[in-house]
């Protein structure tokens, strides 16, 4: 089976979880900016949780595949159809052969991830499906899908098929079950909420009122953002001492600051390392969060313990098992 | 986490890396190090470990908190981490270090594979034959990768051939090309934007994605050597290769 895009979009591109163990290679993780997101939509189409889905911002295509298929959105709400009539986010949806799935302007937050049972069956490329566009490397071609492109869609798995035969039962042509997954992290309140960040490497060498200055006053996301990084606006942050930087390591959620003061916030495909002095590492958790920005969006930020930060990290991680052992439940008992 | 020993120092970078710092400034003995303590640390994967990464003066251990926290209970992931990576870096120093690789990469100096030849010669006042032979005498060493993939940031470059960069950027430098950018030399694995003078190309691909276990023609620790080839040898290497 294929997935047909057919109509173009911003930045469409197929992610999974990431490639790991090349960023000494000078080759980034990649992979989906939420990975909450794509990890429910997978779970909710019985995928494992590392299948290549589709990461679409602020505008998605159209689709259609040329077989029935289990799909489930996550992340973003972009006003999902299907032949017209609404369908909801995260929840498996069963479409047959044929029918048009599109989207709308999204109602909040900026990525939707789609997975469809089976997952996107693109080439792995140094372990991972993952586009890194910049390199021309993984995904499809890897490079942004535009009008056109058919992706082939594995072979179902066996929770797949349980939910296609219960969801083809329901008469409808688009069905879906009745039951949802939780939304962390992106519903409403989530968004606006502080993002918690440890000190980075050259915290300490910051001077007194720039430190203050990241906890007090709100950022905007500029329309420089994308998956290499965010460029923010707002207060300058300065060192107390200018100083030579030698390149050190950079992460997923350092925030830099180059020597014109606006704070630039890394995200999936940024470089590996980096010259300009950190002033903050935000919580994984919170760089799930931080994917849904706009530009035009703000941000606060409050720094809390490694301790903190250590905590915050496994309670996500348990209450995303919870959520994903809930999936899989309701599936085995039947899926409805 | 962290911690104050001798010669190095550990401390946590977020919830999901411990870095260990050897020194201030680059230089090859720290390089030495990096790679010796790399090499021990990825053939000792605990649960969790995700992966390493060398810097010019640190290494950073990447690990999964959940994972670490399950393997380990009893005490903070980055604790964990931290006193693992401590005793790799006891049991790597006491080890001997991991021997140097040599790398000789072919380039075809000037012309069309190295438009900016011309213009380092006259601003140093030499000719261009003068600029390939002080390219080539030095033995250049790898301190690490990064900007893009297999991008490697070298030592070793004679400063009688320092040239700044350009004064406008060019929007796409084909993959290949070596440069010299201030003190610094390079070469570009892939296509990218850049600012660097290109004095020449190299056939042999920089980066090769379809090898999993070796994707960059380069790696840290690398003892590079740059020899010239004509441009009937550029093309007959470029033919060779898969």
């Amino acid at each position: 089976m294929n997935m047909h895009i057919l109509g173009n979009s911003l930045m469409t591109t197929v992610q999974d979880l990431g490639r790991t163990g090349y960023q000494k290679y000078g080759v980034n993780v990649s992979g989906a900016m939420d990975p909450y997101s794509l990890r429910t939509a997978n779970r909710l189409t019985g995928n494992p949780e590392n299948a290549a889905a589709l990461e679409m911002t602020l505008m998605a295509p159209s689709v259609v595949f040329d077989g029935p298929s289990v799909i489930a959105l996550a992340g973003a709400d972009m006003n999902p159809s299907a032949g017209g009539i609404p369908v909801p986010m995260n929840r498996p949806v069963y479409l047959p052969e044929g029918t048009v799935l599109s989207f709308g302007r999204p109602r909040r937050g900026c990525r939707c991830y789609m997975a469809v049972s089976g997952g996107l069956d693109v080439p792995s490329v140094m372990g991972s499906r993952s586009t890194y566009a910049r390199a021309s490397l993984g995904g499809f071609q890897g490079r942004t899908l535009i009008k056109g492109d058919s992706l082939p869609v594995g072979k179902m798995p066996e929770k797949g098929k349980k939910l296609q035969n219960i969801l083809e039962k329901q008469k409808r042509k688009t069905a879906w079950t009745p039951w949802s997954a939780g939304i962390y992290p992106i519903c409403e309140s989530f968004l606006f909420r502080p993002f918690r960040y440890t000190e980075g490497l050259q915290y300490s060498d910051f001077s007194e009122e720039s430190r203050t200055a990241l906890e007090r006053n709100r950022y905007r996301v500029t329309v420089h953002a994308d998956r290499m990084g965010y460029r923010l606006e707002g207060e300058k942050l300065h060192l107390a001492v200018q100083k030579e930087m030698i390149s050190e390591m950079a992460s997923l959620g350092t925030i830099q600051i180059p020597s014109e003061g606006y704070p630039i916030v890394l995200m999936a495909e940024h470089q590996t390392c980096a010259g300009y002095p950190e002033i903050g590492q935000i919580i994984l958790p919170d760089t799930a969060r931080a994917a849904q920005l706009k530009p035009g969006d703000t941000m606060t930020f409050e720094k809390i313990s490694l301790e903190e930060a250590e905590n915050i990290y496994i309670q996500t991680e348990k209450q995303m098992r919870a959520m994903t052992a809930g999936i899989d439940a309701h599936i085995e008992q039947g899926g409805l | 986490m962290e911690r104050q020993r001798d010669s190095y120092t550990i401390r946590s970078v977020g919830e999901a890396s411990v870095l260990a710092v050897f020194g201030d400034t680059i230089s090859p003995a720290v390089q030495k190090r990096i790679q010796t303590v790399q090499a021990y640390a990825e053939k000792r994967r605990f649960p969790g470990f995700i992966e390493t990464v060398g810097s010019y003066t640190g290494l950073t251990l990447y690990y999964d908190p959940w994972v670490v926290a399950q393997s380990f209970p009893g005490k903070k992931a980055a604790d964990t981490a931290g006193d693992l990576l401590d005793t790799y870096i006891r049991e790597a120093e006491a080890a001997s270090p991991v021997p140097s690789r040599n790398i000789h990469i072919p380039v075809c100096y000037g012309g069309a594979y190295g438009p900016d030849l011309e213009d380092v010669a006259a601003f140093h006042h030499m000719t261009e034959d003068d600029v390939i032979r002080i390219h080539t005498e030095p033995e250049y060493l790898v301190y690490m990768l990064g900007f893009c993939p297999g991008f490697p940031y070298m030592g070793g470059m004679d400063p009688h051939i320092a040239t700044p960069r350009r004064q406008s950027p060019r929007l796409s430098i084909p993959a290949g090309s070596i440069g010299i950018a201030g003190e610094q030399t390079g070469g570009y694995p892939i296509s990218t934007p850049g600012g660097w003078q290109l004095i020449g190309r190299t056939p042999v691909p920089m980066f090769r994605p379809w090898d999993e276990t070796e994707p960059t023609l380069l790696q840290a620790g690398d003892h590079v050597h740059f020899y010239a080839v004509s441009e009937e040898e550029f093309q007959q290497i470029r033919r060779q290769k898969p």
